[in-house]
């Protein structure tokens, strides 16, 4: 019975809540900035305004570009199928899924660069190659934290790894757990171009990495960017929020309910930081992601360690 | 207690990395004075309550934690120099090379034959991973007060070894080492002074008058 | 009695800091300097029952460079008297109390049984010399200074991780764990072997650092050569030897234990330095860095002759003690001739005999004996270790040991033969107007006499110390 509530909420919470998200992001950093700022509820009414338009293709592109967004929506959807939100299991779950959950997250990146890459402009191939350089530097952190989990739960599935994280691990292997949090922090914020990496909003070419790439998409190719973007943050925010609040009611609604909360909790805490901080210096960042890399890799050497 | 220990070791593996990446000297002067404080605090966790081992930790915390950092910092400011430009090799290639020396502790430490008791202890690794640290920054830094935070950390990981002998080493001479390490800083500050006067610099690139 | 060893210099140096004429300053160093002549001398003759559980005790390793320190730093010291009065232009408080506070450092490390302490006084002697290689106060001494003390502090660091080391061998091996000498070497045989190894490679390092053995020499040029001379000599000639007996004790360890590859080492390092000196000696252009190449040549010869270990023991302990009195009388006329010729650059300096008779015959004369002729002492000490290397069968490292010591002569020959010779009455040559005086001929004169009586004469208490050392270190009686 349950099984049966939880993958209809489960799709609806893939379908419906992500652009909240951005929403609350940029409600806080409006309210950092003195600002009334946009409606929380902004993002869902450009992604609808956008889908009624038509769409502009320049001449020099070819079907890459068309089917880039489609395809990395399409990744990015087949992804968040295998994360488990609120404690509860993912509708697909099998062995090894979290490996296949990388690399679907992969092609999505490389299907926008790609696309990004059809259009012929300097500009866009530069932010390819940005977003291409960061990537490299990024996985590596992301699966070194995937191995660790896998490793403490003795899973390699992503249910298997997540759901009912035991908060006692917190006493045995804690030191490892904080530095991987560390890391899949500074991954959450440069996967999903948030501050010290990428601004969002920022149109200044020189530092634009993510939105540089998606400047020819308009129309409903740009609303599945969107789209897609805040989905990818509710994922990262989901691998985070299931090791930080290890917090399990029994009652299945009430998981629900923590999760979301849990997760607009973790919007705002973006938005601060990226109110509080100031953009990195782009030499800087691949300072900082491998600074996450090596966290991460040492958070995995801990438990290897540990356990072995 | 161990896990206690072990979570100060992990952090001075963390602060390791932090001097590694940072170009500021003064947050590089600062991480290692609560490397120095983390450090200071473990005797006292590790073993019961001890005057000997007490006074070795309120030592270790007010030589590393307070006076030697004051000092430096001192020392920088007078200098007024604070960010340690072109090193040798750039941030990025030394922390990787420092992830790659600390993944070598690791496995190094898994080949020394210890004690039995000292097997699952992270004070080894920390220990050479510290070392080679000190090592790393050293050899790569040109500004001479880099070089001294450099050796602090140096000496920082000799400290983590000695820490499995806390019994067996008398406070006199462990306290002995403290001061000769203050009075060590101390001297080198004046030098560093007096480099600054003479070349107005402390790049120790510069000091080239004396060579074959 | 050890206490006053160690005390009396300390309060020579809170004496020194008291007075405030810079002309009296330095007579407190010939006085307390001469009282621990003595004391020192009546030490070695009757040497007290071990104090302190055992941490404090006058051993015969201890006595032999006590001995060479005592003498030494004697004469040093009634050369500073001279040499300060032509530098009465900066103020000589740091330079007393740094000599003194480094002769108690010193005297504590002979008389130390404790690795621990032993490797405290030692560290302090690294820290009290640091400011007076800066005495000169110019760039290339602060160059020196800052490589001085950045090297021998990360090597002195080393050499504590060493000591780390052969207390956790303690440990592995389940002995009671201690860094006393005695129990160590009652239970040498059960060490961990790896763990001693171990530590006698990082103590290697660090004392060789403190010594200049290749490659790890890198600061001694600079510091020998920027250093005012009477520091030079007690560097080269007090130093080395404090270094020297911190390799011993662990050697000791070494020798109770079943370990061989400590020997190894040490000749290969020695090897190095020779080999390191053999080339750099030749065409340098200043002559005190001469003498600090001349100085990584002996103390590679001491280490090989450790390395080689049974007979050459007598004879190294031998070298060790006349080096330490030929490094002087080098130093101390090389820096007067320094004095005279505001310069050490060799062709700014020429025909030293012409100008200042005294000093320039008898650095020909310390020439001669550092280079191992007869009839000085170096000559007797080198022809024993290299005989008994021949006599073990070693031809090879006996021969190679003889054609280093060829090339060095010959490199040494064409820098220093010149600085002699030649004519010393040119125009184009500074002169500060600085002749020889009694007080700063008679220290180096005096040192050059021992050398040769030793030559040619050693005193039987002398005997009997050099014999007991080397059983120490494991020779047969």
């Amino acid at each position: 019975m349950e099984y049966m509530v939880n993958i209809p909420i489960h799709l609806l919470m893939i379908a419906i809540f992500p652009p909240l998200l951005l929403g609350v992001i940029n409600r806080t950093k409006a309210f950092f900035a003195g600002r009334n700022g946009a409606p929380t509820l902004q993002p869902y009414h450009d992604i609808i305004r956008l889908w009624q338009k038509g769409s502009v293709f320049s001449p020099t592109t070819s079907v890459i570009f068309r089917a880039g967004p489609v395809l990395t929506i399409a990744a990015i959807v087949a992804a968040a199928l295998m994360m488990p939100l609120g404690n509860h299991p993912a509708p697909i779950s099998f062995n090894g899924d979290m490996i296949l959950f990388a690399y679907l997250l992969g092609l999505a990146r490389f299907f926008t660069i790609a696309a990004a890459l059809d259009t012929g402009s300097s500009f866009e191939g530069m932010g390819g190659a940005r977003e291409a350089t960061f990537a490299c530097l990024a996985e590596p952190a992301l699966f070194f934290s995937l191995v660790v989990l896998a490793r403490i739960s003795r899973s390699i599935s992503l249910t298997g790894m997540l759901n009912d994280f035991p908060p006692t691990i917190w006493f045995g292997s804690g030191a490892a757990l904080l530095l991987m949090v560390g890391a899949l922090f500074i991954l959450l914020l440069a996967e999903n171009c948030r501050i010290p990496f990428d601004d969002p909003n920022t149109h200044l070419e020189l530092t634009m990495i993510h939105e540089v790439m998606v400047l020819d998409h308009s129309g409903p190719a740009l609303a599945a960017i969107l789209y897609g973007a805040s989905l990818k943050l509710l994922l990262f925010g989901a691998l985070f929020i299931h090791i930080t609040v290890p917090f399990r009611s029994g009652s299945f609604l009430l998981d629900w309910c923590a999760f979301t909360g849990a997760m607009i909790l973790l919007a705002i805490i973006v938005g601060v930081v990226e109110s509080t901080m100031a953009r990195l210096k782009l030499t800087r960042v691949p300072q900082l992601l491998i600074a996450a890399c090596i966290l991460s890799a040492f958070a995995m050497l801990l438990v290897m360690r540990q356990t072995s | 207690m161990n896990t206690f220990a072990d979570q100060l070791l992990v952090l001075v593996f963390l602060l390791n990395f932090m001097v590694l990446g940072t170009s500021r000297i003064n947050i590089a002067i600062r991480v290692v004075a609560v490397q120095g404080v983390a450090l200071g605090l473990i005797p006292s966790i590790l073993h019961d309550f001890s005057w000997h081992l007490f006074l070795i930790s309120a030592g270790m915390i007010a030589a590393k934690g307070v006076i030697i950092p004051t000092l430096l910092t001192k020392a920088v400011r007078s200098i007024g120099i604070n960010r340690e430009e072109e090193p040798y090799l750039g941030y990025v290639p030394t922390m990787l090379i420092g992830a790659v020396a600390t993944a070598l502790a690791f496995i190094f430490a898994e080949q020394l034959p210890l004690a039995p008791q000292h097997k699952e202890l992270l004070f080894v690794p920390a220990a050479i991973a510290t070392l080679l640290t000190g090592c790393l920054l050293l050899i790569t830094r040109k500004k001479a007060i880099s070089q001294v935070t450099g050796y602090l950390i140096l000496e920082n990981g000799i400290f983590i070894f000695g820490l499995l002998l806390a019994d067996s080493m008398p406070v006199m001479v462990e306290a002995g080492a403290l001061l000769d390490l203050l009075v060590g800083i101390f001297v080198m500050g004046i030098i560093i002074n007096q480099i600054s006067q003479e070349f107005s610099s402390i790049d120790t690139s510069r000091l080239t008058s004396l060579k074959e | 009695m050890i206490t006053l060893l160690i005390i009396i210099p300390l309060l020579g140096s809170l004496a020194a800091w008291t007075i405030p004429d810079n002309r009296q300053r330095p007579l407190v160093l010939p006085l307390a300097s001469g009282l621990h002549l003595i004391i020192a001398t009546m030490l070695i003759a009757k040497p007290p029952p071990p104090s302190l559980n055992g941490w404090i005790f006058l051993d015969p390793l201890g006595k032999l460079v006590l001995l060479g320190i005592t003498i030494l730093f004697f004469f040093c010291a009634i050369y500073s008297v001279g040499y300060l009065a032509y530098r009465q232009e900066r103020s000589n408080r740091t330079l007393c109390m740094g000599l003194l506070l480094c002769l108690s450092a010193m005297s504590l490390a002979t008389v130390s049984q404790h690795l621990g302490l032993l490797w405290l006084a030692i560290e302090t002697t690294t820290l009290t010399m640091a400011p007076l290689i800066y005495f000169n106060r110019n760039a290339r001494s602060i160059e020196a200074t800052w490589k001085y003390m950045m090297i021998c502090s990360i090597g002195i660091a080393m050499a504590l991780l060493g000591i780390y080391f052969l207390a956790y061998a303690t440990v592995v091996s389940n002995i009671k764990p201690t860094l006393l000498l005695a129990p160590l070497l009652a239970g040498a045989k059960s060490l961990s072997p790896a763990w001693l190894n171990g530590a006698f490679i990082f103590l290697l390092v660090g004392f060789g650092t403190k010594i200049g053995l290749a490659p790890l020499h890198t600061w001694k040029p600079d510091a020998y050569g920027e250093a005012p001379g009477l520091v030079g000599a007690l560097l080269a000639g007090g130093l080395v030897n404090c270094g020297f007996l911190g390799i011993c004790r662990i050697y000791q360890v070494c020798a109770a234990s079943s370990s061989h590859f400590y020997l190894e080492a040490l000749t290969a390092l020695g090897f190095l330095s020779m080999i390191t000196a053999a080339i750099f000696v030749l065409k340098q252009a200043d002559f005190k860095r001469v003498l600090a190449y001349s100085s990584v040549e002996h103390v590679g010869f001491l280490a090989i002759g450790l390395g080689m270990g049974k007979g050459a023991l007598y004879g190294t302990l031998f070298h060790l003690l006349n080096n330490s009195f030929i490094k002087g009388v080098l130093f101390l006329t090389a820096a007067n001739i320094h004095r005279s010729y505001k310069s050490k650059r060799v062709e700014r300096v020429r025909g030293v005999i012409e100008r200042l008779p005294w000093s320039g015959w008898l650095f020909m004369a310390a020439f001669f004996a550092v280079t191992g002729s007869p009839p000085f002492s170096s000559f007797i000490s080198e022809f024993m270790v290299i005989s008994s290397i021949f006599d073990s069968g070693n031809a090879a490292a006996g021969i190679a040991i003889a054609v280093f010591f060829g090339i060095i002569f010959i490199g040494m020959t064409t820098t220093i033969l010149p600085v002699l010779s030649g004519r010393g009455d040119s125009k184009d040559l500074d002169d500060s107007g600085y002749r020889d005086k009694a007080l700063t001929i008679a220290p180096p004169l005096m040192l050059m006499l021992i050398t040769l009586i030793l030559g040619i004469w050693i005193p039987a208490p002398l005997q009997t110390i050099l014999s007991e050392a080397a059983v120490m270190l494991g020779a047969k009686p």
